[in-house]
């Protein structure tokens, strides 16, 4: 994990001491409304239906153990004792004082966190896979780069007023965990003759106008990222639409000018700029790296090691769903990386009290390390568990609501906060996602579905990440009342895809049963080996359609 | 047809290198008659032009090259006026809204790309919590709009000791200078 240094720890108390000033001044009534607004933004500060939002950044996921002890202080000393885990990766505290905020960043900085470009039309956290350093799939490990990342666009002069918010994703694996393709700019890391470097993908991007980002650069040399990551920002900076809010992303950009043009403007520009101070030197890229190198790993026969547990979860079926569900193969022998899961039926996905993040802390110091990592799909990873101490771990994490079975599982749904805490949203999700918990609790069906994403969102915006569920459900308002649009056959992977409507919408009451509906043709005309997204694919939208709307009327 | 941007205004005083100074030029807005402006008729002493003036008439100002300055709005980039930065005392570059960053893209390259040497002025409805990012892209001169005093502006220059990437204030971005 990255450690700060004295002058990384100098700008974010420079930071603390400028948020404090510009509250005050807020408060005072020197900075109006208007003014404050991308100030208090690009501090993460939402003022939300009722009360302000603060969304804290944990950079490409990662926490230690002492970072989760202070969040899980804070949000018992400011909050109501609970916090929100993001779908890129942040932490959010629903209930802060609007006066309190510059009190929580300075403790937040006393553990080397932060709230910057959380928000606002700038720069935003970089999301990367959970299980970087680890994944058996792995060309490189992509927190070293995301760590550059994140230095060289926290407080960029050039870019801190975009026409509209800047997400960038990194994988460096060849299964895509951090969903590149729904980014403004994607990252994938490539090798070519030995060589280290990047695809580069542009214009992704969910939201009203949904799209998939296409690349602009099939292999960019290791020490050009920043350079080549300024000439596309500055491009958007200069060209990006600023008259409609709506239009005025990055995707939407690259679609009006056609990607090939956009792509020779950005070589134009970075051809000017790649040989200047931004240029990664071999000593920046070995020292970015020095601080993801292996843990004190030990040495396992991994043969022995999987035979142990195989004996242990053949002993017991609870044991062995969870192992099957909520762990994932590590590189090394003896190894697994875990996922806690947020997502027990009746508690709002991605919602963890104080008690849990001390737990997870915990949990991290005892079998990981002393670290975790927040997915995109608002769970905890562990990522460095021996396998001879699983059984001990599934043990614990049980006591603190983390171990339900259903990583991956339709229950495992990504949602938003809704209408329950958003000022934004149409519709509700939390309600939507628990009835759906209910009405399909039984883990054997769970397990019988297999890999299944159900994305819920509670408008248009797509917090919820709909558009990429294989099941996405869109919450829209429908003269006042709350309607669910569903929708089919999305994915963030490598093939991603964006789903498409099935039909008219429904109201909230409808919602599990016309899942149940879709899931029933899937079990009836499923081959042997078949998710869920791959009968989609074979058969398309038209028999769902038909199976749902049959005899509505 | 886009609106016009909003016209800058011209305040009486301004901050230039860190202190509050008399404003010593005048600055001519966009304006329809603009294209009637000539050489002759331009009155004498210090001009900011709009850059649609400026580039019609600058082959005919080199004599008084010492008193004509330029102003872009968000929507003209520094390419418009290249290398002839160099022989220009004063560029303005004006920020029709605080949320249009264009401004900062175009302080950089002015300093960066074109050799600007002379003063860079922001002009425009940018805000007091800006100015530690428009002085690390090249500004130097701030003509602010605002309602607050100058004087607690200049206590917004500096809102970071220390800085990650490249700018014009510091030419080596944080990587080169950890002495790795």
């Amino acid at each position: 994990m990255y450690r700060y240094d004295e002058r990384d720890r100098a700008i974010i108390r420079d930071r603390v001491t400028q948020f404090r000033s510009q509250t005050e001044r807020y408060l005072a009534g020197e900075l109006t409304e208007e003014e404050f607004l991308p100030l208090r933004l690009q501090n993460g500060l939402y003022i939300q239906r009722l009360a302000p939002m603060l969304r804290i950044a944990v950079p490409y996921g990662l926490l230690n153990s002492t970072q989760l002890r202070r969040l899980a202080r804070i949000t018992r000393d400011y909050d109501k004792g609970y916090a929100h885990f993001t779908t890129r990766h942040n932490v959010q505290l629903n209930w802060p004082q609007l006066e309190d905020v510059p009190s929580i960043l300075a403790e937040l900085a006393e553990v080397d966190m932060h709230s910057v470009q959380t928000s606002g039309n700038c720069i935003r956290n970089t999301t990367s896979d959970p299980y970087a350093g680890v994944a058996r799939d792995e060309i490189a490990d992509p927190r070293p780069y995301c760590e550059l990342i994140r230095q060289w666009s926290t407080f960029h002069p050039e870019f801190a007023f975009l026409p509209r918010k800047f997400k960038i994703a990194v994988s460096g694996s060849e299964q895509d965990r951090a969903a590149i393709r729904v980014h403004d700019i994607g990252v994938q890391i490539v090798k070519r003759g030995g060589e280290i470097g990047f695809q580069i993908l542009v214009g992704g991007g969910l939201g009203r106008t949904p799209i998939l980002a296409e690349e602009i650069r099939d292999f960019l040399p290791e020490e050009d990222l920043l350079s080549y990551l300024e000439a596309i920002v500055r491009i958007y900076n200069q060209l990006g639409r600023r008259d409609n809010k709506f239009k005025a992303r990055i995707k939407i950009l690259v679609k009006a000018l056609g990607v090939e043009e956009f792509a020779r403007r950005v070589e134009d520009e970075w051809a000017r700029i790649k040989d200047g101070a931004e240029k990664l030197t071999p000593e920046a890229l070995a020292w970015a790296k020095s601080f993801f190198t292996a843990p004190k790993y030990e040495t396992f026969d991994g043969a022995s090691s999987d035979a142990d547990l195989q004996t242990q979860a053949d002993g017991d079926k609870a044991f062995s769903r969870w192992l099957e569900r909520n762990t994932f193969p590590h590189r090394v022998p003896g190894y697994r990386a875990v996922r806690l899961s947020t997502k027990p039926t009746g508690v709002p996905p991605g919602d963890v009290t104080d008690r849990q993040l001390e737990a997870i802390a915990d949990l991290a110091d005892s079998f990981s390390f002393g670290e975790a990592r927040v997915t995109h799909d608002q769970n905890v990873v562990l990522a460095d568990v021996p396998q001879n101490r699983l059984y001990e771990l599934w043990q614990e994490a049980r006591k603190y609501g983390f171990a339900t079975p259903n990583i991956g599982t339709l229950t495992d749904m990504i949602c938003c906060p809704g209408g329950d805490y958003c000022s934004l949203a149409n519709a509700k999700s939390i309600p939507v996602a628990e009835a759906i918990q209910r009405k399909f609790d039984d883990l054997d069906y769970l397990y019988d579905l297999g890999d299944l994403n159900l994305n819920i969102s509670g408008c248009m915006n797509a917090c919820g990440h709909h558009h990429v569920g294989h099941i996405g459900i869109l919450g829209v308002d429908k003269k006042g009342e709350e309607f669910y649009q569903v929708q089919l056959g999305g994915s963030s992977s490598e093939n991603a895809s964006l789903a498409k409507v099935l039909g008219p919408s429904f109201s909230r009451a409808e919602v599990p049963d016309v899942i149940g509906k879709i899931l029933d043709l899937y079990i009836e005309q499923r081959q042997p080996e078949e998710h869920f997204l791959d009968t989609y694919q074979r058969i398309g939208l038209q028999p769902f359609k038909e199976s749902v709307y049959a005899n509505a009327k | 047809m886009p609106t016009p941007n909003k016209q800058p205004a011209n305040p009486a005083e301004l901050i230039i290198d860190e202190a509050i100074a008399e404003n010593q030029w005048r600055l001519l807005p966009q304006s329809e008659e603009g294209s009637e402006i000539s050489a002759e008729t331009l009155a004498p002493g210090k001009v900011i032009l709009p850059f649609s003036i400026w580039s019609a008439l600058k082959g005919s100002l080199t004599e008084r090259a010492s008193e004509i300055g330029v102003w872009l709005d968000s929507d003209e980039s520094a390419d418009l006026i290249g290398t002839d930065a160099t022989t220009l005392p004063l560029i303005a570059v004006n920020f029709p809204a605080f949320t249009d960053g264009r401004g900062f893209t175009t302080g950089r390259l002015l300093r960066e790309r074109y050799g600007f040497q002379g003063e860079l002025r922001a002009v425009g409805a940018f805000i007091r919590d800006q100015l530690t990012y428009l002085r690390r892209c090249g500004f130097n001169a701030f003509a602010y709009e605002g309602e607050q005093p100058l004087k607690k502006l200049l206590d917004s220059m500096y809102d970071f000791s220390e800085s990650y990437q490249t700018s014009v204030d510091q030419p080596l971005p944080m990587f080169r200078r950890r002495s790795l």
